[in-house]
C-alpha cells in the first residue's frame, strides 16, 4: 500500500514530459537581428527578435556569442521568455522603436566580456523549455562608437533655442538700452554695507565660495567682487578676500587691482587683500571664522558655491554683528544663508548681479533672455501637467511623444 | 601684441573650450571622453603649479603679521611652525602615510580637527534655528509652524503624540518644499546657461580683470 504513492509519483514524473514535449510549440526565434547600438560610445551590440506566441515564464531564451561564425559559441545570458522587450528600453520615440512585439537584449562590454570596436561578433538566440532547445539563426554585428547621441537631440535643440533667445535679447538690448530691472534688495544693499564698513572703520570680508574657477557661481562671485572692490576703493575701505583656490586667488587679485585702477585709487590697492588660506574645507572655515572674530569686519559677503561650511561661516558672521549679504546657487545651503544673513541672492540672482550692478545694456539683455526662457518653460510645464493629467485619467499614451520632448535621456 | 595676449587670446581660448565643453556632452565617442579626461589632467597640473602661488601668498601674509607684530601674530607663528613641521615629517616619512609620523599627524591631528569643526555644525544649526524661529513677522511665524510640524513628523515620539504630523511633514517636504526647490533649480539652470553664453561669446569679460 505504501508503495502505491511512490509508484504513482514515478509514473507522473516519467510520463509527464512526453506529452508536454510532443505538444511543444517551440520554434526558432524569428526576425533575429544583431546591430550596433545607435548613439553610444561603442563596445555594445543590440539583439532583437520577434516575440513568439509561446513566450511564457516557463520558457527561457538563451543568448550565445562567438568570435567566428562557426563558433564556438558561449552562453552569455539567459532569461524568461516573457521578459526583455524593446518597449522596456527607456529611449525617446525619435531614436528608438519601442515595439512590444520584439524582444531585445543589449550585449555590453564588461570586465568579463570584452567587445572591441570595429570587430565583428556573432550571435544566436536559443529558446528552451528545459528539455528541448532550439537554436535560431546566426547574425553578426560590429560595435562602433558614434559621434552623436540622438537620444539627447531634444536637449541639444532646447539648448540652441535658449541660446538663440538670449543672443536675440542681447541684440535687442543694444538697440533699446532702457530695460526695466526689478529691484534686488541684496544688491541694493551692497553700497549700504560698504558705507557701513567705512563709517565704522572696519574691513569688508568677501568670500568667493568653495568651488574652483570652472564653477559658474565662482565666476559670478568674481564679477561681483570687481564691483565691490570698485566701491571699497572709492570709499577707501579695507577689503579682505581669503581664498581656497590659488587660481581663483590669482584671478581675483587681477580683478581687484583693475577695480582700484578704474576707481582712480591705484595707490590704495594692497596686494595682500587677496590671500590664500588652504584648500581644505574645514581648515579654511576655521581660519575665516578666526578672521571674523579677530578683525570684526563690518560687512561680510558670501558669494559663490558653498557646502557644509555655509552655516559655520554665516552664523559666526551673524554673531559678530556684521551686515551680511550672501549669494549662492547651492540650493541646499540657501536656507542657512536666508536664516543667518541680512540679504540673500537666491540662485539666478547671483548670475544677474553683474548686469544689475553695472547696468550695461548688453548684460541686462541677457536677463530678458533668461526671463523669456523662463516664460517658455513655465508654459511648457503648464501644458505638460495638463496633458499628463488627462493622459493619466483617460489612460492614454497619446501625449507621451510630446512629453518626451522635454525629458532628459542619457 | 600685449593686448592680444591679455584680452583676445584668453577670449579666444574661452570661446573654443566653452563650445567644446558644451558639445562634448552630446558626443558619446571615446575621443570626446578622452579629450575631457585630458583637459581634467591639464587642470590638475595647472592647479599643482598654482598651489605654489597659494603657498607663497600664505607665507607672505603670515610673515608680514609676525614682522609687524599685529594683534594675533602668534597664530601666524603657529601656522609657520605647523606647516614646517608637517613638511619635515612628510619628507622624513618619504611621503608615506602608513605607520609613519606623517600618517599620525593626518589621523590624529588633521582628521580630529576637521571632525571637531564639522561637529560644531550641530550647535550652529541650533543657534541659527533659534534666531529664525522667533515669530517676529508673518513669514517667520509660518516658518516656525512649518518647522514644528516637521520636527513632530520626523521624530518617532512626535508622530506617536500627533499621528497626523507624519503625513503633514511628508506633504510639506514633498509638495511645497520640492516645488519651491525645483523653481529655484530651473532659475539657476537658465541663469547658468545665460551666464555661460555671456562668457563663451565674450560679452561678460570682467573675470579677466576689468574692461578694455
Amino acid at each position: 500500500m505504501r508503495a502505491l504513492p511512490a509508484l504513482l509519483a514515478l509514473c507522473f514524473f516519467t510520463l509527464y514530459p512526453v506529452p508536454y514535449a510532443l505538444a511543444s510549440p517551440l520554434s526558432p526565434p524569428d526576425q533575429f537581428e544583431a546591430f550596433d547600438i545607435p548613439g553610444d560610445g561603442g563596445g555594445s551590440v543590440g539583439l532583437s527578435w520577434r516575440a513568439a506566441p509561446f513566450d511564457e515564464p516557463t520558457l527561457r531564451y538563451q543568448v550565445y556569442m562567438a568570435d567566428q561564425a562557426q563558433g564556438p559559441f558561449t552562453r552569455i545570458a539567459e532569461f524568461a521568455a516573457n521578459t526583455h522587450y524593446k518597449s522596456d528600453v527607456d529611449r525617446p520615440w525619435w531614436s528608438w522603436d519601442r515595439n512590444k512585439a520584439y524582444h531585445y537584449y543589449q550585449v555590453k562590454s564588461t570586465q568579463d566580456l570584452r567587445l572591441e570596436d570595429s570587430r565583428p561578433y556573432f550571435f544566436k538566440i536559443a529558446v528552451t523549455d528545459g528539455i528541448q532547445t532550439i537554436d535560431g539563426p546566426i547574425q553578426s554585428a560590429v560595435p562602433a562608437p558614434n559621434f552623436f547621441n540622438p537620444a539627447k537631440a531634444n536637449n541639444f535643440l532646447l539648448m540652441l533655442l535658449f541660446s538663440a533667445i538670449v543672443l536675440i535679447a542681447i541684440a535687442q538690448a543694444k538697440r533699446h538700452p532702457h530695460i526695466f530691472l526689478r529691484r534686488i534688495p541684496g544688491l541694493d544693499a551692497v553700497e549700504e554695507a560698504i558705507g557701513r564698513a567705512t563709517e565704522m572703520g572696519r574691513p569688508i570680508l568677501y568670500l568667493t565660495g568653495s568651488d574652483d574657477m570652472s564653477s559658474l557661481s565662482t565666476i559670478a562671485a568674481t564679477v561681483i567682487l570687481g564691483q565691490v572692490a570698485k566701491k571699497s576703493a572709492a570709499y577707501d575701505t579695507q577689503l579682505q578676500v581669503p581664498h581656497r583656490d590659488p587660481i581663483v586667488m590669482a584671478i581675483c587679485q587681477e580683478i581687484v587691482k583693475e577695480s582700484y585702477l578704474e576707481a582712480g585709487r591705484p595707490d590704495a590697492y594692497r596686494d595682500d587683500s587677496n590671500f590664500f588660506i588652504t584648500n581644505d574645507q574645514f581648515s579654511y572655515t576655521a581660519a575665516v571664522n578666526g578672521i571674523m572674530l579677530r578683525d570684526r569686519p563690518a560687512a561680510n559677503f558670501f558669494m559663490g558655491f558653498y557646502y557644509a561650511e555655509a552655516l559655520l561661516l554665516a552664523e559666526t558672521g551673524a554673531g559678530t554683528g556684521a551686515i551680511q549679504i550672501a549669494g549662492t546657487d547651492a540650493d541646499l545651503q540657501l536656507p542657512f544663508f536666508i536664516t543667518t544673513c541680512d540679504y540673500t541672492l537666491i540662485g539666478e540672482e547671483l548670475y544677474a548681479a553683474s548686469a544689475y550692478l553695472s547696468r550695461e545694456p548688453v548684460l541686462v539683455g541677457t536677463l530678458r533672455g533668461q526671463d523669456l526662457g523662463k516664460a517658455f518653460l513655465l508654459f511648457s510645464i503648464l501644458i505638460g501637467t495638463i496633458l499628463a493629467t488627462i493622459g493619466g485619467l483617460v489612460g492614454t499614451q497619446a501625449f507621451v511623444p510630446l512629453l518626451q520632448l522635454f525629458r532628459d535621456f542619457k | 601684441m600685449t593686448l592680444f595676449f591679455r584680452r583676445t587670446f584668453p577670449l579666444l581660448l574661452t570661446f573654443l573650450f566653452g563650445v567644446a565643453a558644451a558639445i562634448q556632452y552630446y558626443i558619446p565617442h571615446p575621443v570626446s571622453e578622452a579629450a575631457l579626461t585630458e583637459v581634467s589632467v591639464w587642470l590638475r597640473i595647472i592647479l599643482g603649479f598654482a598651489m605654489i602661488l597659494g603657498i607663497a601668498s600664505l607665507c607672505h601674509v603670515h610673515y608680514a603679521k609676525i614682522r609687524t607684530r599685529v594683534a594675533g601674530w602668534g597664530y601666524s607663528l603657529v601656522v609657520y611652525l605647523s606647516m614646517l613641521a608637517t613638511v619635515a615629517v612628510g619628507l622624513w616619512s618619504s611621503g608615506q602615510e602608513e605607520g609613519t609620523g606623517f600618517g599620525w599627524i593626518y589621523t590624529y591631528a588633521l582628521l580630529a580637527l576637521q571632525g571637531t569643526m564639522f561637529s560644531m555644525l550641530g550647535f550652529f544649526v541650533a543657534s541659527a534655528a533659534f534666531r529664525a524661529f522667533r515669530a517676529r513677522s508673518k513669514e517667520a511665524a509660518v516658518l516656525l509652524v512649518a518647522a514644528v510640524v516637521m520636527m513632530f513628523g520626523r521624530v518617532p515620539l512626535g508622530e506617536y503624540l500627533i499621528p497626523a504630523a507624519g503625513p503633514m511633514a511628508g506633504w510639506l517636504l514633498n509638495v511645497l518644499n520640492t516645488a519651491a526647490r525645483r523653481g529655484i533649480i530651473i532659475g539657476i539652470s537658465l541663469g547658468g546657461i545665460a551666464t555661460s553664453i555671456k562668457i563663451i561669446f565674450g560679452i561678460e569679460r570682467s573675470y579677466l580683470g576689468g574692461r578694455d
